[in-house]
């Protein structure tokens, strides 16, 4: 085992995951702690999103290539990264907490019979020499440490939006490693991407998060949310009360039965803010409230809060984000 | 087909998480335990499944955890599986997610389970792993976060989608398989009295870390994690409340954010 941290370059059609640069931050403060290098592990059907990755400050590029390698397949993926892995005997490996990384890492873990942590939001080397880890439980309410065994490598993936992105000046070395497929690889094949939902961003890959609740009364009142989500290309989101009523799909659900986000700013349209909302939200940077109850638990949690008929607002804070973006 | 639902007991969404002053858990004293939401949709689809199929030989609910676990797989049993076990030893409780699979595994893999279905995510540790790490152990396919799933009329494959940024992922798998289920793909129904009297008469099987050959072998060789150190959140400063007619607040917000924050 060395010193080294690869970072699992997560692709689709050679396009470097937006998360990729981030989790580069975190291994190359880890890297700074073990003394070793950050390696940018790129899988896919060619190594076409080794360029982009080389823009992040990587110290070395690794490439599995193969044509089946072309969408990701929890089977041929794990192959890819577990063969990977093997070869490269690191102390550390990173992914990104993503829908990929997030279905992959407990795979390849158990592979390898490494030990695994999702979702991390801080890394460092314990006292023991082990990676040691802070994470959410109990969807943001508290968080905990977890610590891994020494002698083998960690496998850790980082929540997107939690570190900064790195970059650099490019020209790391590149080298390749061949790709194996395991026996069975086969009994599993991505038919399709089939895109969804148009030209609204999904929640979780959102910068903003424009989120409507329970006030906003019917699901066509929530052409004001699309309209404000749409000057500040922000997805759009929901409180579970407004996906029961039908106001919006449960794919557009935030809090822990839904989804867990962490964007850089999340504006609540009359959402009270349940305490299941607020556990799939308040990792938000910055939060907005929009509510006509001083007592919300949204406005209490909320950086900035107007005291208001959203109906009011929400078309005037459409047109004044338009002014300053005319400006 | 054979069909398996792994469950986990966990706090009440709503609960209100307190940390124990030694920091290693969170106080559990007077919190309320359920069944994991993500499990019940897995429950619901095993029983639908039986519903629309005529092959659905058995369903069978299985959880670790302590004996007041057994109150999840009563819930799962009222829901419709037909039997249950329940792997509780102290022994067990302090696993990580990679070596709780290596014991599932090696409890289950006799068994031959065509379909084995799972929530995408426990609602207290949010960890998401054991799915995918079962999978592995049993050296089967799975398809994680499932939002659709069309079984083959045949029950030799199914097609599922699974939700990835802005598209659907949609892969075909053969059976043997295990499926992590998303919010959405069914609809939970709630077990009918009569249904939750008959669960009490559903077999139960208990099995401990003697019941499991070679227990010290299997979790020592695997995973190896551990939990410590709960903290709360970090307290969010206390905001601003703008107040003022909407002509005069609404431009005061989209200036602070765009100078104060920064975020627009």
């Amino acid at each position: 085992m060395n010193n080294d941290i690869p970072v699992f370059a997560e692709q689709r059609g050679d396009r470097l995951h937006s998360s990729v640069p981030q989790v580069v931050t975190a291994a190359k403060a880890l890297a700074g702690q073990t003394g070793g290098k950050v390696i940018g592990l790129v899988v896919g059907a060619t190594a076409g999103a080794a360029d982009a990755l080389d823009k992040t400050g990587v110290d070395q590029i690794v490439t599995v290539a193969d044509a089946s390698l072309a969408n990701y397949n929890a089977l041929r993926y794990r192959s890819a990264l577990a063969g990977a892995i093997s070869q490269l005997q690191p102390r550390v490996v990173l992914l990104p907490a993503t829908f990929m990384g997030r279905d992959l890492a407990p795979r390849v873990a158990a592979r390898l019979k490494l030990g695994c942590a999702t979702d991390v939001i801080g890394l460092g080397i314990g006292g023991n020499g082990g990676l040691d880890v802070k994470r959410p439980v109990y969807n943001g309410k508290a968080f905990c440490h977890v610590t891994f065994p020494t002698g083998k490598t960690a496998i850790a993936s980082v929540r997107p939006n939690t570190f900064p992105a790195s970059t650099g000046p490019g020209g790391a070395p590149r080298s390749a490693i061949a790709f194996t497929a395991s026996p069975g690889d086969d009994r599993a094949t991505t038919r399709e991407i089939a895109k969804t939902g148009g030209a609204v961003k999904d929640v979780t890959e959102a910068d903003i998060i424009v989120s409507g609740g329970r006030a906003m009364k019917a699901e066509e009142n929530f052409k004001i949310i699309y309209e404000l989500a749409a000057e500040l290309d922000a997805a759009v989101g929901a409180s579970r009360a407004a996906c029961d009523a039908g106001y919006q799909p449960h794919t557009r659900q935030v809090g822990l039965t839904g989804k867990t986000v962490t964007p850089k700013l999340y504006v609540a349209c009359g959402v009270s803010g349940a305490i299941q909302h607020l556990a799939g939200m308040r990792g938000s940077k910055v939060i907005v409230a929009i509510n006509t109850d001083p007592e919300a638990p949204m406005v209490k949690v909320a950086d900035y809060a107007i005291i208001d008929d959203l109906f009011k607002v929400v078309p005037l804070l459409t047109q004044e984000v338009r002014k300053l973006k005319a400006h | 087909m054979k069909i398996l639902v792994l469950i986990k007991q966990v706090p009440d969404s709503t609960t209100n998480v307190k940390i124990r002053p030694d920091g290693e858990d969170i106080d559990r004293a007077g919190v309320k335990m359920v069944v994991n939401p993500f499990d019940e949709f897995a429950i619901e689809l095993a029983v639908q499944l039986r519903e629309k199929r005529g092959d659905v030989a058995s369903i069978t609910a299985l959880t670790a955890g302590p004996a007041t676990a057994a109150e999840a797989l009563r819930t799962a049993l009222a829901i419709g599986a037909d039997d249950a076990i329940h792997l509780q030893d102290a022994a067990f409780e302090k696993l990580d997610e990679i070596q709780t699979a290596a014991v599932i595994a090696a409890v289950v893999r006799g068994e031959n389970y065509d379909l084995i279905v799972r929530g995408k995510q426990e609602i207290d540790l949010d960890s998401g792993q054991l799915g995918p790490a079962l999978a592995e152990m049993l050296d089967i396919p799975h398809v994680g976060a499932a939002t659709k799933l069309d079984m083959a009329a045949d029950g030799k494959s199914l097609v599922a989608n699974r939700r990835i940024e802005g598209a659907d992922e949609i892969v075909e798998a053969r059976l043997p398989a295990l499926l992590t289920i998303e919010k959405g793909l069914v609809e939970c129904r709630y077990p009918s009295l009569p249904n939750l009297m008959k669960a009490k008469k559903k077999p139960v099987r208990t099995i401990t870390s003697g019941d499991v050959a070679g227990f010290a072998g299997i979790v020592g060789s695997v995973g190896g994690t551990e939990i410590h150190k709960f903290e709360p959140p970090p307290q969010r400063p206390p905001g601003k409340v703008l107040k003022g007619d909407a002509s005069e607040t609404v431009p005061q917000l989209v200036k602070l954010l765009r100078e104060e924050a920064k975020a627009i």
